[in-house]
C-alpha cells in the first residue's frame, strides 16, 4: 500500500489548501484523497423493543424474545416505547444536534427471511434528530470536526444462521424489532484513522449518555462505510458502500483496501461503479454484493399504523437538563480544574468510569482516615448500574471538584493521573478488567499518592505497595506500616551504610574519581542494603559529599 | 402518465407477486389510470397546508419500557412450514 500521512502545513510558503489532511494515496498519475462518510447503527439501550413489549436481552433461546408484533402476525399493531424516544433525543443532544419536534415513521420495503413484516419501520425524510457534530481529538494533537447529517430510529431485523444445515438457513427473530439509532455522518472523514476515531468517539459519547452499550462483539454497534476517492480539491467521486463492519480494527482495514481498489481502477482508466460491498475479515478485502442492488428500490412511505411522533420542547429541555457531563466538557474541565495536559485529560475521559475514578482519587479527603477496614470493592459496584444512576454520579463529580478546591490542601492531580494511566492501567490490562474494577478504592490510591508526597515511601516502594494492594487488597498506610516499608531518611543510619560500602569497595572508589557517572553504582548498593527503602535524594547527597563528586 | 409493461413487472417483482402476461397488460392500464388521477390531484394548490395524518386530534400513544410480552416460541413458529428447535427454517440465503 502506498500510503503516506499528509504533512500539515506549518505556516511558511506552503498553501495549506494544497495539502489536504488525511490519507493521501500516491498513485502513478498523482495523489488521491480518500473521502469517507459513515452510517453507524447503534442499538438503543432499553429493556423492551421499539414497538413491542418483548425483551431486548442478548442471546436467549431461539424466538423466545419475540412477540406477535415482532413476528408480524396479521393484525398486530406497533406501539412505540417512550424510553427509546428519550434515548434517541438524549443521543441527539449529546451530538449537539437539532431535535425535530415532529418526526415520521416510514416503511422501508424489502424481502428477506429475517424481516417478517416485509418492511422495516424506519424514518425517511423526517428523522427525529437533524444536523449535529462530533469533535475528534487526533493523536497528533489536531482536532477534526465531523458533521452529523441525521439520526433516526428504526427496527433491527432478525438473525439468519447459515451454518446449521447444508440446504437451509435458520431464522431467529429475537433481535427483530429491537430499537436502533442510525447515525449518519457527512462525508467529512479523510482517513482510516479518522474513521476509527469517529466511531470510538461516538461510542464514548453514547456510553456516557447510557444510550448504547457500544458492544461491537454483540452487534450493538455496526458501521456502514461510504468510501470514495478524488483528486485533492475536486468534486466528490463515485462512492461504494461497505456494509456491516463490526469492529473498529476492521473499519480501518476495509477503508484501506477499498480506497486502494478504487485508485487502482481509476488509474487504469476505469470507472467506479456505485455499489454495495461486503468486507471479509479473513481476507481483509471487500467484495461486491450484487444481490443487494435491486433491493435499493425501497418504496418508502409513511407507516399508516403510526401517527407522527410529536414532542414538546419542554420534554426535550427536561432531557437536556438531565444530561451527564460529556467527554469534551469533562476533558476541558480536567484541563482547567486539575491542570492536566490535553493528552492526559483525553486519555482519562475516554472511559467515563476511569474519569470518575481519577476524579474521586484526586478529590478524596486529604488526611486519610486511619483504620479504613471497608472492603474496597463496595464502592465500585454501585457505579456499574444503569444510565440513570450513572448520570447522577456524573453530577456528583462536578460537585466534588468544587468542594475539594475549597477545602484546604490539594493533591497533585498530575501525579494521580500518572498512576491511573500508568501502573493502574498496566495492572488492569494484566487482569483483563477496567481500572475501576481492580478492587482498589480511589481513596486508597489517594492514600498511596499522599504517602509518596509526604516522603514516607519512595516511588519505587509505592509501586511495590500498589502490587500488594492489587493482589491482597488493604490500605496503603497499613501495608507500609505492617511491612516496615517506610523510607529511610535517618542521616546517621544511612551514613553508616555508606561508610561500610565505601570501605568494602576500594576499586570503585578509585574509579568514581575519574568517572563521576559510576556514582549510580554506589546508590544502587545502598538501595540494595536497605531493600530499596533509603531516601534516594538523601543517599545521592551523602555519597556526593563523601566521595567528593560534583553535581551532574 | 403511461406505465409500460416492464415497469409493471418490475414493481410486481419488488412486491414478490407472480403475474401472467394478461394480468401485466391489465395492470398497465389500471396503474396508468391511478397515476393520471394522482396527477389530477396534484393540480390543487396545497402550499402551506399541513398533510392530514389523522381525522381526530390525537397524539401517538406510547408504551413504557417494560418487558410485557414474548416467551412463547412454540406459538411463534407454529405456522411455519418448516421449523427446528424453535428456529424458522427457510431456503438457504447466503451472500
Amino acid at each position: 500500500m502506498q500510503k503516506t500521512r499528509a504533512k500539515r502545513a506549518k505556516g511558511g510558503a506552503d498553501d495549506a489548501e494544497a495539502r489536504p489532511r488525511g490519507d493521501i494515496i500516491e498513485g502513478a498519475t498523482g495523489p488521491w484523497e480518500v473521502v469517507i462518510g459513515m452510517e453507524v447503527h447503534a442499538q438503543v439501550t432499553s429493556r423492551a423493543k421499539l414497538f413491542s413489549g418483548a425483551s431486548t436481552a442478548f442471546g436467549g433461546p431461539p424466538n423466545a424474545h419475540v412477540s406477535l408484533v415482532d413476528a408480524a402476525m396479521p393484525g398486530m399493531l406497533p406501539v412505540i416505547n417512550a424510553e427509546c424516544v428519550r434515548q434517541a433525543v438524549r443521543t441527539g443532544l449529546g451530538l449537539k444536534a437539532k431535535i425535530n419536534l415532529t418526526s415520521v415513521f416510514a416503511r422501508k420495503n424489502y424481502f428477506y427471511p429475517d424481516l417478517p413484516q416485509g418492511y422495516q419501520i424506519s424514518q425517511y425524510d423526517q428523522p427525529i434528530v437533524g444536523e449535529g457534530e462530533v469533535i475528534l481529538d487526533m493523536k497528533d494533537g489536531s482536532t477534526v470536526r465531523v458533521g452529523i447529517e441525521r439520526l433516526h430510529l428504526e427496527q433491527d431485523a432478525g438473525k439468519s444462521l447459515h451454518d446449521q444445515h447444508p440446504d437451509y438457513s435458520y431464522v431467529d427473530l429475537n433481535r427483530s424489532g429491537v430499537a436502533l439509532m442510525e447515525i449518519v455522518s457527512k462525508p467529512d472523514l479523510r482517513s482510516a484513522e479518522e474513521a476509527r476515531a469517529y466511531v470510538t468517539k461516538l461510542r464514548t459519547i453514547m456510553r456516557y449518555l447510557g444510550t448504547c452499550d457500544g458492544n461491537m462483539e454483540q452487534g450493538s454497534l455496526r458501521a456502514d462505510i461510504n468510501i470514495s476517492v478524488r483528486r485533492p480539491g475536486e468534486p466528490l467521486g463515485t462512492r461504494c458502500e461497505v456494509k456491516n463492519v463490526n469492529s473498529i480494527r476492521f473499519i480501518g482495514q476495509a477503508i484501506a483496501y477499498e480506497a486502494q481498489r478504487q485508485v487502482d481502477i481509476l488509474e487504469d482508466g476505469g470507472e467506479i461503479e456505485q455499489e454495495t460491498r461486503l468486507f471479509d475479515p479473513k481476507s481483509g478485502k471487500t467484495r461486491s454484493m450484487r444481490s443487494k442492488e435491486e433491493a435499493h428500490d425501497y418504496r418508502y412511505f409513511p407507516d399508516p399504523d403510526l401517527l407522527p411522533l410529536e414532542l414538546d420542547q419542554a420534554f426535550v429541555d427536561a432531557l437536556a437538563a438531565e444530561l451527564p457531563e460529556l467527554p469534551d466538557e469533562k476533558k476541558a474541565r480536567f484541563m482547567s480544574a486539575y491542570g492536566l495536559s490535553a493528552y492526559d485529560a483525553g486519555v482519562l475521559v475516554a472511559s467515563r468510569r476511569t474519569a470518575d475514578y481519577f476524579e474521586a482519587a484526586v478529590t478524596a479527603p486529604m488526611p486519610l482516615p486511619t483504620g479504613g477496614g471497608e472492603a474496597p470493592g463496595k464502592g465500585k459496584k454501585e457505579k456499574k448500574t444503569g444510565s440513570k444512576t450513572g448520570a447522577k454520579a456524573g453530577g456528583k463529580g462536578k460537585g466534588k471538584a468544587k468542594s475539594a478546591g475549597a477545602g484546604g490542601a490539594k493533591r497533585d492531580a498530575k501525579v494521580v493521573a500518572n498512576w491511573v494511566m500508568g501502573d493502574l492501567s498496566m495492572h488492569a490490562n494484566a487482569a483483563g478488567c477496567a481500572i475501576a474494577d481492580l478492587g482498589i478504592a480511589p481513596e486508597r490510591l489517594a492514600g498511596l499518592v499522599d504517602l509518596m508526597a509526604a516522603g514516607t515511601i519512595s516511588g519505587k516502594i509505592a509501586k511495590d505497595v500498589l502490587q500488594i494492594m492489587v493482589e491482597e487488597g488493604g490500605d496503603p498506610a497499613e501495608i507500609v506500616k505492617a511491612r516496615g516499608l517506610e523510607q529511610m531518611s535517618d542521616t546517621g543510619a544511612l551514613e553508616a551504610i555508606v561508610e561500610e560500602i565505601i570501605a568494602a569497595n576500594p576499586k570503585q572508589v578509585e574509579q568514581v574519581k575519574t568517572k563521576p557517572k559510576t556514582l549510580g553504582w554506589f546508590v544502587g548498593q545502598v538501595m540494595k542494603a536497605t531493600q530499596g527503602k533509603a531516601n534516594p535524594g538523601l543517599v545521592n547527597q551523602l555519597l556526593r559529599d563523601r566521595l567528593e563528586v560534583g553535581e551532574g | 402518465m403511461q406505465v409500460d409493461e416492464a415497469l409493471v413487472r418490475h414493481i410486481a417483482h419488488l412486491a414478490r407477486l407472480r403475474i401472467t402476461d394478461e394480468e401485466a397488460r391489465a395492470l398497465r392500464g389500471e396503474l396508468s389510470a391511478i397515476l393520471d388521477w394522482v396527477a389530477q390531484l396534484e393540480e390543487v394548490d396545497t402550499d402551506g397546508v399541513e398533510p392530514m395524518t389523522r381525522v381526530v386530534e390525537m397524539r401517538m400513544k406510547m408504551r413504557e419500557d417494560e418487558v410485557t410480552d414474548g416467551g412463547y416460541p412454540d406459538d411463534i413458529v407454529r405456522n411455519a412450514p418448516m421449523r427446528e428447535d424453535h428456529f424458522f427454517v427457510v431456503p438457504k440465503v447466503v451472500e
